[in-house]
């Protein structure tokens, strides 16, 4: 089915193909620039399309894919890199240089690698709708292999030992077979049996979050503030300590050197809790804000999809996003090229659903095959100006679990993470606290409620001192000023560039202990000997 | 491809630089038009929106005299690109690309398409060695590294510009280094300081690219000019092996430019009537900088921004700090006391930083100076507060030396004047000042 491009602004092009499906994957010119239907009309279709159009021509041929914006899933995406349409960087790089040139299309999977695959199901087996039969190992993960099956159907035949991804892996009686690879179009959240409540803490080896505003596993956090208060830094920082099996993490229009420099540290530094490269349990989606902008608002999609692949296998996966800003100005530029009816700074008026609708991909499931997985998400957010009055702070603030607010005030006195402590909230923080606990220390939560006290009192403090000078207060106040300056630069501050980038909750709550020991002891002696601290 | 031009004289309607033309056969996106006015000037055109055969056209020159029915459009079936050879060193161009140092124009070795192509990220080496401007506050404290997109965030009125020749004429690269070229680009120049940049760049005599955008001319040009530059210095680094630092300025002359012709097109206005793709487009200008791995050869980015109303938070500034990899804030108070360059430290900030400094890079003991003096001084202007309202005489014997220290710190480190200063005179300078106030530089 082919058609001709008719009219073409920025990166929608009108075509005059006619029996295309909507959101159908189109190849557009004679370079086969990949683009989306986005709007059918009576004599063909609107089509969005993610690379750059400088250079296309009216008249240039179209042709429908019959299927939507997919991407491909099997083993070996692990530690790989892709571009917002899941095409693979590394390899893009090998056949065409440094630089990207548009319409080129790359398989993100290897159909020629060889696996060992080991088979847990055997001929006669009866097969049910997602059930696993069998595995191939990706790096340190077993990659389960799952029939993709409508009803329960009985195997006629399955491999054993090496096999490559263009093989079938097991046949069903009536022909139907099992690839190892599949396509899944990426605006279809995967099936799973049921959604299950958010439990247990997620570690992040951050003393301020996981202390004050904990994250729990199949949650959301939204990571706002302004440039320079550090949000790629602590998105980062969590991306290497955070106690879960995989990471996906998508550089959404931000900076190409900031993800030169994850890749190359993500190559060397290790996983503090399987020991391993760090890369080895990452997935790079990068779209870098110089490369199309259509493509950045399919990359969060790109990304999730394949997140939601691994969380199938009942792994616990951890999605970040730096930024979902950039995502919603992609949107808008999109929403302006159709001439869409524009709501708050040109924003379309589906921001927050949309937003809403992606964030509910994250939660605890019960797979297809029983096991229990998690999608964690994290997504930073980068207000124009630092208001968080915008649209999509505002979005974000009404489906986040946890809110981090980064403060450039903190960022300006080097107070890394620049999480503002009055501000921030953790709707897990019941749940999780009972967690720590039960896992590190039964004080945990009287410990986090007199920290905060502890803070709250010294901003009052503090505008007090402004005043009279900190001479002219009580010895008590002087006291606990002192200890709430300890608080602030040896518990809440971490330097991600040193040893203490990653702090397990053990340290975390002796630190804090340590901190509060002195408070309890230093008090002793000021009712002892009321005239005198030091 | 045509087998040849294709000339139309079907303009149905004029508006601004805006012509439509109707009946055009295959035109393509961003394809370069002539178009040949009836007194017989000759404009070139872009390729904007295209509706069946009715092609949307912007023109980079003056549309007063176009008419419809006499004027007439040429399709040349090909993307604006930029003419590149080694002997644009030295020389002086306008916005499109012409010399304007009385010199005939060059013979160009090849033709790149001035928007370029994105570098690959996996691609792309980290930044993490040093180029030295001579400016003390930004080789000691906030250092620039091959690669990277630092911006000088100004306000009316101070001496960025004496700042800008000041890089100009002293960065360099360490001992070492491969060869270094400077390519700026001057947009919305005044004749004023038009007339002072070409005396910098005379007395430079080369090691330059210049490329400068009158402000009396066509807006169009304004948005061409810094994209000639990078596709320029793009050629200079990765096809010649070498290490460039495009210093553009001024990119608030830029933004306006940009906000005009997006106003004119009917878009639909964001911030301050920017347009929403603003920061896209700022994007694929300062996303040119990298270096890549394994290759030769840097794109290095100083863009200069001044801030309306002195508002770090304006659309311009604020969308700039969100690409670039940390910003130069200058200060007015520091050039109320005349202090040059009148960086303020505190909201300064060079993201790359800490790749590049140390042993090998620049000194050993760079970065633990640095710590000190940013914290000693951040100290010390805590403490102005303090003493506004209390008095100094009510201030303790420590907090009175901190103040000194940032007062000398001001006045010694981060004032030099124009000389230029080495790294090691830098370090050694910041050395000194902490051992003279017997600060611990442990």
């Amino acid at each position: 089915m082919t058609g001709k491009i008719r009219g073409i602004s920025g990166p929608t092009v009108h075509v005059d193909l006619k029996g295309l499906k909507l959101f159908e994957r189109v190849y557009v010119g004679r370079d086969m620039l990949t683009g989306e239907v986005v709007r059918l009309q009576e004599d063909g279709a609107v089509v969005q399309v993610y690379e750059s159009t400088s250079g296309l021509g009216v008249g240039e041929p179209v042709k429908g894919a019959g299927m939507p914006l997919t991407v491909r899933l099997g083993p070996g995406i692990i530690s790989g890199m892709f571009d917002g349409l899941q095409r693979p960087l590394e390899r893009l790089r090998d056949v065409m240089g440094p630089f990207i040139i548009s319409g080129r299309e790359i398989y993100a999977i290897d159909y020629t690698a060889k696996w060992l695959f080991s088979p847990s199901k055997k001929i006669g087996d009866d097969i049910a709708p997602g059930e696993i039969i069998g595995f191939v190992q990706e790096r340190q993960f077993k990659h389960f292999i799952t029939a993709r099956n409508t009803t329960s159907k009985k195997l006629s035949w399955i491999a054993d030992g090496e096999i490559t991804l263009g093989d079938s892996f097991a046949r069903f009686e009536d022909g139907e077979e099992i690839m190892g690879c599949f396509e899944w179009p990426v605006r279809i959240p995967r099936p799973y049996r049921r959604k299950l409540p958010s439990s247990g803490a997620l570690v992040t080896g951050q003393r301020s979050i996981d202390f004050l505003f904990p994250f729990a596993r199949g949650g959301t956090a939204i990571l706002p503030g302004g440039f320079g208060t550090g949000k790629t830094v602590l998105e980062q920082a969590i991306a290497k300590f955070a106690d879960v099996d995989i990471v996906v993490y998508v550089g959404c229009g931000e900076r190409g050197n900031e993800m030169a420099e994850m890749i190359e540290e993500f190559q060397t530094l290790k996983d503090p809790w399987s020991g391993k490269q760090l890369m080895e349990r990452t997935i790079l989606v990068v779209n870098t804000s110089n490369m199309p902008v259509a493509a950045r608002e399919a990359s969060i999609y790109t990304a999730v999809t394949m997140a939601e692949y691994y969380r199938d296998m009942g792994y616990h996966v951890l999605f970040l996003a730096d930024s979902i800003s950039r995502w919603a100005e992609a949107l808008r530029e999109i929403s302006a090229s159709l001439e869409e009816m524009p709501a708050e700074e040109g924003y379309p008026t589906y921001l927050a659903s949309r937003l809403a609708g992606f964030l509910e991909r994250a939660g605890v499931v019960e797979t297809m095959s029983g096991a229990i997985g998690s999608l964690t998400m994290i997504l930073s957010v980068s207000p124009p100006g630092g208001d968080f009055t915008e649209p999509v702070a505002q979005a974000c603030l009404r489906t986040g679990g946890v809110f981090l607010m980064l403060d450039t005030s903190l960022a300006h006195r080097r107070h890394f993470p620049a999480i503002n402590w009055f501000q921030s909230y953790s709707l897990y923080s019941k749940k999780t606290t009972l967690y720590y606990n039960d896992k590190v220390s039964p004080e945990w939560e009287k410990m986090q409620l007199r920290c905060r006290e502890i803070l709250q009192k010294e901003e009052s403090l503090r505008e007090i001192a402004e005043i009279i000078g900190i001479e002219g207060l009580q010895d008590a106040d002087r006291l606990l000023m002192k200890v709430a300056g300890m608080v602030r630069t040896d518990f809440l501050s971490q330097n991600s560039f040193t040893e203490d980038a990653f702090s397990p909750p053990e340290k975390t709550f002796s630190i804090i202990k340590g901190i509060l020991d002195f408070y309890d002891s230093e008090l002793g002696k000021l009712k002892e000997k009321p005239s005198h601290v030091e | 491809m045509r087998l040849s031009e294709h000339r139309y004289r079907t303009v149905s309607s004029l508006a601004g630089s805006l012509l439509f033309v109707q009946n055009v056969f295959e035109a393509r996106i961003g394809e370069v038009v002539n178009v040949l006015a009836p007194d017989g000037r000759s404009m070139v055109g872009e390729v904007l929106r295209i509706e069946g055969g009715t092609v949307l056209v912007e023109v980079y020159g003056e549309t007063s005299g176009l008419d419809i029915g006499h004027t007439t459009v040429v399709f040349t079936d090909s993307v604006r690109k930029a003419p590149l050879s080694p002997e644009i060193i030295g020389r002086v161009f306008n916005g499109s690309f012409e010399p304007i140092d009385g010199a005939p124009m060059f013979i160009p070795e090849k033709q790149e398409p001035v928007n370029g192509f994105p570098i690959n990220p996996a691609a792309r080496a980290r930044p993490r060695e040093f180029i030295e401007t001579g400016y003390s506050v930004i080789d000691g404290l906030n250092t620039l590294v091959k690669g990277q997109k630092l911006p000088i965030f100004s306000c009316a009125g101070l001496p960025s510009k004496e700042m800008v020749a000041g890089i100009l004429t002293n960065a360099r690269l360490t001992e070492g280094g491969g060869k270094f070229t400077v390519v700026f680009a001057a947009l919305g120049l005044t004749f004023h300081e038009y007339s002072y940049y070409m005396e910098v760049l005379e007395g430079m005599k080369t090691g330059f690219v210049a490329f400068a955008n009158m402000a009396d001319k066509p807006v169009m040009e304004r948005l061409l000019a810094p994209r000639f530059a990078l596709t320029a210095a793009e050629y200079l680094a990765f096809d010649k092996g070498m290490d460039v630092l495009v210093i553009i300025t001024d990119m608030t002359n830029y933004c306006d430019a940009l906000r005009e012709i997006s106003t004119s097109r009917e878009e639909l206005p964001g911030r301050r009537g920017y347009p929403g793709y603003m920061y896209s487009d700022l994007a694929s200008l300062f996303e040119r900088a990298g270096r890549i791995r394994g290759g030769k050869g840097s794109v290095t980015m100083l863009p200069v921004v001044t801030m309306p109303e002195d508002d770090i938070t304006h659309p311009i500034p604020d969308l700039t700090g969100y690409i670039t990899e940390g910003q130069i804030v200058l200060s007015r108070d520091l050039h109320q006391v005349n202090i040059f360059p009148p960086v303020d430290v505190l909201p300064s900030l060079s993201r790359l930083m800490q790749k590049g400094i140390g042993a090998g890079r620049t000194r050993e003991d760079h970065r633990s100076i640095s710590n000190h003096l940013y914290k000693y001084y951040a100290a010390g202007r805590d403490l102005r507060r303090l003493e506004a309202i209390v008095g100094r005489d009510a201030m303790t014997k420590n907090d009175i030396l901190m103040l000194d220290f940032a007062d000398a710190f001001e006045r010694e480190f981060v004032n030099q004047g124009l000389s230029r200063r080495s790294i090691s005179e830098t370090l050694d300078t910041g050395l000194d000042l902490m051992k003279r106030f017997s600060l611990d530089t442990s």
